[in-house]
């Protein structure tokens, strides 16, 4: 028996009943095309996640000095003085993995522009800070190495400040407002940045020279945080030791003294936020297993219904000449090309339904060759699968019997 | 020329029901000659279909022996029988048995797409072929629903025929069929028989069609009570011809 012959037999007998044959299939295509844009739609969602924890510099490393006690009690962090500038300088200098440092001083007061005013952070940081937070300027320019050097009075401001000292809509750029008596030029505006996953305005901010709030406002040479961003996202928890290492060694700390810093990355945010979102993956993929399952269930219900509709043609084949191995490849074979052309269906339909979805609703999806792949391959197992038992049972019919059934 | 087809010796058929056998078969001898055109007559119950299954390979002795071209085929497995029947076997069933939705043309190709040796190209032209000797070569593309009961049976000659066969088994073939029509294939099987020298067996109830054969078994409780060679064959082209029209003439007029 010659495979192609028992394929087109296989997809005579199908062609006969187009109608039961679509609707076979159509368990399976909805199935496949649930699986597809569910996976989708998760991938999409934890992709996005990933990449919004990225613009909050996911390969970003914040080390902060550790509070001394006096006399049993912990200080204030920002009363402890033990990061310098010869920190800064150090890791700069000798950690590899990192490809930005900046020191970070700041005081909180009020912002003054006229008659209108606002409470925020005056926070001092180095040029390199915006490109380790991954901030970026609407308009104007940031400011350089020569006005840390300068302590110039020139800031960056976030949107909402824009908002609360600008009410009126008038140019910003170029204008000045007052902290504590120290005129600041307004060189650079930030972009809308939004809240972050912790509900906190990062649009709320005022940039200015690190030496500009050490010298002017705080009086001090240290800093009260050191930003830093790894080369990637995978190498902060490198980098992080590499950081520790230096600072220890820079510290001159004694092998069993502790740490006078805290180095924190964000990877733990990171895990969090992807199992979450993988959690959901799963979810969505279970459910959607779920239909493809009872598309499945469909094949072999229908199969079971055409085998035994089909008694008195098992018969007439097994009279011509068809051997149980023939009839058995025969319904497997139909069974196997309802699913997988079902399949086929079901992937086109999965990824325009993917796509829909990112067009009309604007979700984030990732199609994936692996889902496509998977159920696909899904597909062929329940056509083995749910096709298997009815095809036996035509194999296993007795030609007299079956040649004689009303 | 006469080469024996078939050699059934003392053949034995015992189905069991509800804890009792009977035989539906009891110690039957029968030979048949290639070019044989026999019928096999018989009530219900008498045996005849039991002989035919055997005859036609789907069914097997409980004992004795049938020899198929010398070859005993109680001995055979599944498979084989199944090759048996797709080789050197040709089924002509009462309820023709042709697949829905299906061409007359891919109705009788069936046969050769379970033999491998068979080309796509060779079994088109043979199929074609076969529906020529049963006249229906400008039926080819018609579904069977679009066909008459008797195209629908010449059809299934048709594919009964495409394997070139040893012997033809008709069983109960004209028994869905008004007599007119009846006598239409009763005359198509004798033509493949005279001129193609076809060896057929045909099962029947009915005296009127047996008398078409050259030769009748009448089967009762599963043995043969007689087995005869008819003197006078009736021609059923010549019946169609003149005496058939008259007594279906008559048959209106009363």
């Amino acid at each position: 028996m010659k495979i192609s012959n028992l394929i087109r037999i296989a997809w005579r007998a199908l062609f006969r009943n187009k109608i039961r044959t679509f609707l076979t299939m159509l368990g399976i295509i909805i199935g496949v095309a649930s699986v597809i844009s569910m996976i989708a739609i998760g991938q999409g969602s934890k992709q996005s996640i990933q990449k919004q924890i990225t613009a909050m510099g996911s390969n970003m490393i914040i080390i902060r000095p550790v509070s001394n006690l006096m006399g049993g009690a912990r200080m204030d962090n920002s009363s402890v003085q033990t990061l310098t500038v010869s920190d800064v300088k150090a890791l700069e200098k000798q950690v590899s993995t990192i490809n930005g440092v900046s020191g970070s001083v700041s005081s909180r007061g009020q912002i003054i522009n006229g008659p209108y005013n606002w409470s925020t952070t005056v926070q001092g940081v180095s040029p390199s800070y915006l490109s380790i937070r991954g901030w970026t300027l609407a308009e104007g320019i940031p400011f350089n190495s020569q006005d840390v050097k300068l302590a110039s009075k020139v800031c960056l401001i976030g949107q909402t400040l824009v908002k609360n000292l600008f009410p009126n809509g008038e140019n910003v750029l170029g204008q000045r407002i007052r902290f504590k008596r120290i005129p600041f030029k307004i060189i650079g505006i930030l972009n809308r940045k939004g809240e972050n996953t912790f509900g906190q305005d990062q649009d709320d901010v005022l940039l200015t020279p690190l030496s500009t709030v050490q010298k002017r406002i705080l009086s001090t040479i240290y800093y009260q945080t050191i930003f830093a961003s790894a080369v990637e996202e995978n190498a902060t928890e490198l980098a992080a030791s590499d950081i520790q290492r230096v600072l220890r060694r820079n510290h001159k700390l004694q092998k069993e003294v502790e740490d006078d810093f805290t180095v924190r990355t964000q990877a733990e945010l990171i895990r969090t936020f992807s199992s979450t979102s993988q959690t959901l993956t799963l979810l969505l993929t279970v459910i959607a297993s779920i239909s493809l399952i009872v598309g499945g269930i469909g094949i072999m219900n229908i199969m079971y219904v055409s085998v035994t509709e089909r008694t008195r043609e098992i018969g007439l084949r097994m009279s011509l000449g068809a051997r149980s191995m023939d009839l058995l490849l025969q319904f497997l074979i139909e069974a196997i090309m309802i699913s997988i052309s079902g399949g086929l269906i079901g992937v086109v339909l999965g990824i325009s339904v993917s796509k829909s979805v990112s067009y009309f609703m604007h979700w984030p999806i990732l199609i994936t060759q692996s889902s496509v792949l998977i159920s696909f391959l899904v597909c062929f197992v329940t056509g083995v699968f749910f096709g298997y038992y009815p095809a036996l049972k035509a194999s296993r019919m007795n030609p007299i019997t079956a040649l004689r059934y009303e | 020329m006469e080469a024996t087809v078939v050699r059934i010796q003392h053949l034995v058929r015992e189905f069991s029901m509800g804890g009792e056998t009977f035989k539906a078969l009891n110690d039957i001898s029968l030979t048949i000659n290639s070019g044989e055109f026999i019928t096999i007559m018989g009530s219900s119950g008498s045996g005849k279909t039991s002989l035919l299954n055997i005859l036609g390979c789907l069914d097997q002795a409980s004992s004795g022996d049938y020899f198929l071209e010398g070859v005993n085929v109680n001995q055979l497995s599944k498979n084989e029988l199944a090759q048996i029947r797709n080789r050197k076997l040709g089924f002509i069933f009462q309820s023709y048995n042709l697949l829905a939705r299906t061409s007359a043309l891919e109705n009788v190709e069936l046969p050769l797409l379970y033999n491998p040796d068979v080309s796509a190209k060779e079994r088109t032209e043979k199929a074609k072929a076969a529906l020529d000797a049963v006249h229906l070569s400008d039926r080819m593309n018609y579904l069977p629903s679009q066909l008459s009961g008797g195209q629908q049976q010449r059809v299934a000659i048709a594919r009964a025929l495409i394997n070139d066969p040893l012997l033809i088994l008709a069983d109960e073939a004209t028994g869905n069929l008004d007599s007119k029509t009846s006598y239409g294939i009763m005359m198509l099987l004798q033509e493949l028989n005279t001129v193609q020298g076809k060896t057929i067996v045909f099962v029947t109830h009915e005296m009127d069609i047996a008398s078409f054969s050259k030769r009748t078994i009448t089967l009762r409780d599963g043995r043969i009570i007689s087995d005869t060679i008819n003197t006078n064959v009736r021609n059923a082209k010549e019946l169609l011809a003149n005496g058939f029209e008259t007594s279906e003439l008559k048959t209106e007029t009363k």
